[in-house]
């Protein structure tokens, strides 16, 4: 059955959710939308050295987003402004596009700046759920003092929380998913995974754990209907599961709490 | 005494700028120690060294060995983008009993919020929420950055009493950033007074009539402080058996006082 096209994209799209969907709760409790644009843009620089150094996409996309997360963690996320985020952010985007151009592989950017969901291959499933299970089990493991020092970075010092260190930690985790997005939604849409399930989740959970719950149960509801519409409608994968999750989040609105 | 957190000749900086500099500074066990200070005196950041937050750019900050701090924010940013309910909140990072939680809840006038949600709390609650929280742990050291500064007079005036009876019943020892000169010095076992530096220290009717202090913040408060001043009299008549030296402290005000004063 893993042959099926259809079954490896939504295993593709599933492992994304589950990713995404704590990562994207943070990205939203801390407000790190620019930020996550800035490491998802720079993953294009990343696949286009792995084009010219003939490794697999992944591998430099993790390379170069995890380079981007971590410098940007060590100048401070949350105090750059959004001009400066925002020029990183455009800026990697496109010196990523030049140097895909520059790499001489004949390829379609848009493959990686869309995704090409229906073309992941059985063994890049392995190394997506590899990735879910890392990302997940990393938050797991720091769980009370990441929410900790989202709260308040003093808060956590006064407790012998680093919140330095922790900030560095979801840098990382950021770069694993942003590294699994680009296969599947692509660099553009990279964002648009990580915080749209989580703002609908927010106005339906009461708790950190059940908002990621939510989060990842409406990515995964996304994916489905956006594969589905894909099909139907003939249109490219990726952009059909963002604007799937963008349809259900304009869903929850009336179900929101507060 | 046993000293909670001491610091000696230490700097800090401030983006290229030193906020403040030469401070010696030590808390004793059960003291109440008062930061006062005009704004962007550097009350916050000695609070933040203190904790570990800010790096000294010279001198030594020393915490006691497996020192417990209970630290209270000026106010909490994420707040409302994350769903988290107060007894939840209470259980971040250390989890906590229900019966701890009932019991901090109560000790900091925060009664029944447990199931509220952090976000959908006034400035008073929340304020509250987070004494409840330092005190759910049992801390040596209660750290206040201007708990008020978000509140009304008569809100501030009610935690106050509050943090006063909690450190009545809890026996630990406070320090507390203020720009509420005449409400919080009464209390106080010391009274720092910063500008850059430490301009005077003491007790707090030493400081009180410092000239340094007058210096910064003027005589309007001195009406409103020998008010207070008087209620200090008879509520904290242990005060003086604390052996810090009034004298001692009252030169140093002096002695620093001259050229701030000119």
């Amino acid at each position: 059955m893993l042959d099926d096209f259809l079954i490896r994209a939504a295993l593709a799209g599933l492992a994304l959710s589950v990713a995404a969907a704590p990562l994207g709760c943070f990205v939203v409790w801390r407000r790190l939308a620019y930020f996550g644009e800035a490491v998802s843009h720079s993953a294009i620089l990343g696949v286009a050295l792995a084009l010219a150094l003939s490794i697999a996409p992944i591998w430099g996309a993790l390379a170069v987003a995890a380079g981007m997360a971590v410098a940007v963690a060590l100048l401070d996320a949350r105090g750059l402004p959004d001009a400066i985020l925002g020029t990183l952010s455009h800026g990697a985007l496109a010196a990523g596009l030049v140097a895909l151009s520059l790499s001489g592989a004949r390829v379609d950017p848009s493959a990686f700046l869309f995704g090409d969901v229906f073309g992941v291959a059985r063994q890049d499933l392995a190394g997506l759920w590899m990735g879910a299970a890392l990302v997940a089990a990393l938050l797991a493991w720091r769980w009370r003092r990441l929410l900790t020092s989202t709260l308040d970075a003093d808060l956590a010092r006064a407790t012998g929380i680093d919140p330095r260190r922790e900030g560095l930690i979801l840098s990382l985790a950021l770069a694993v998913a942003v590294a699994m997005a680009i296969e599947v939604v692509g660099a553009l849409l990279t964002v648009a995974m990580l915080i749209i399930p989580a703002t609908a989740a927010r106005g339906l959970a009461r708790s950190p754990e059940g908002m990621v719950v939510a989060a990842a149960l409406i990515g995964a509801a996304s994916v489905g209907l956006g594969l589905a519409a894909s099909l139907a409608f003939d249109t490219p994968g990726g952009p059909s599961i963002a604007l799937s999750a963008a349809a259900l989040f304009a869903l929850t609105l009336p179900l929101r709490r507060s | 005494m046993t000293k909670l957190i001491e610091a000696h000749a230490l700097r800090l900086d401030r983006g290229g700028r030193t906020v403040l500099s030469d401070i010696d500074f030590a808390i004793a066990a059960g003291e109440i120690v008062t930061l006062v200070g005009p704004n962007g005196s550097g009350k916050s950041s000695l609070v933040r060294a203190l904790i570990g937050a800010l790096e000294p750019a010279g001198g030594t900050v020393r915490r006691a060995a497996g020192l417990r701090i209970g630290y209270v924010p000026q106010s909490m940013a994420a707040g409302s983008a994350m769903p988290l309910t107060v007894r939840r909140f209470l259980s971040l990072p250390e989890p906590r009993t229900d019966a701890e939680a009932e019991a901090a809840l109560a000790a900091a006038g925060a009664e029944g919020l447990g199931p509220a949600s952090l976000g959908a709390l006034s400035g008073g609650q929340l304020q509250r929420v987070l004494l409840a929280r330092a005190l759910a742990g049992a801390p040596d050291l209660l750290i206040l950055d201007e708990p008020t500064a978000s509140l009304d007079q008569p809100g501030a005036a009610a935690l106050y009493q509050t943090i006063e009876r909690v450190r009545r019943d809890a026996g630990c020892a406070v320090l507390m950033v203020s720009h509420d000169l005449h409400v919080v010095m009464a209390a106080s076992d010391r009274v720092i007074c910063l500008n850059g530096h430490i301009c005077c220290e003491g007790a707090p009717h030493v400081v009180a009539d410092a000239p340094a202090y007058r210096a910064l913040f003027g005589s309007g408060t001195g009406g409103a402080l020998a008010l207070y001043q008087h209620d200090h009299d008879h509520s904290h008549d242990h005060d003086h058996d604390h052996g810090h030296g009034h004298g001692r402290d009252g030169e140093r005000c002096e002695a620093v006082a001259g050229p701030r004063g000119a």
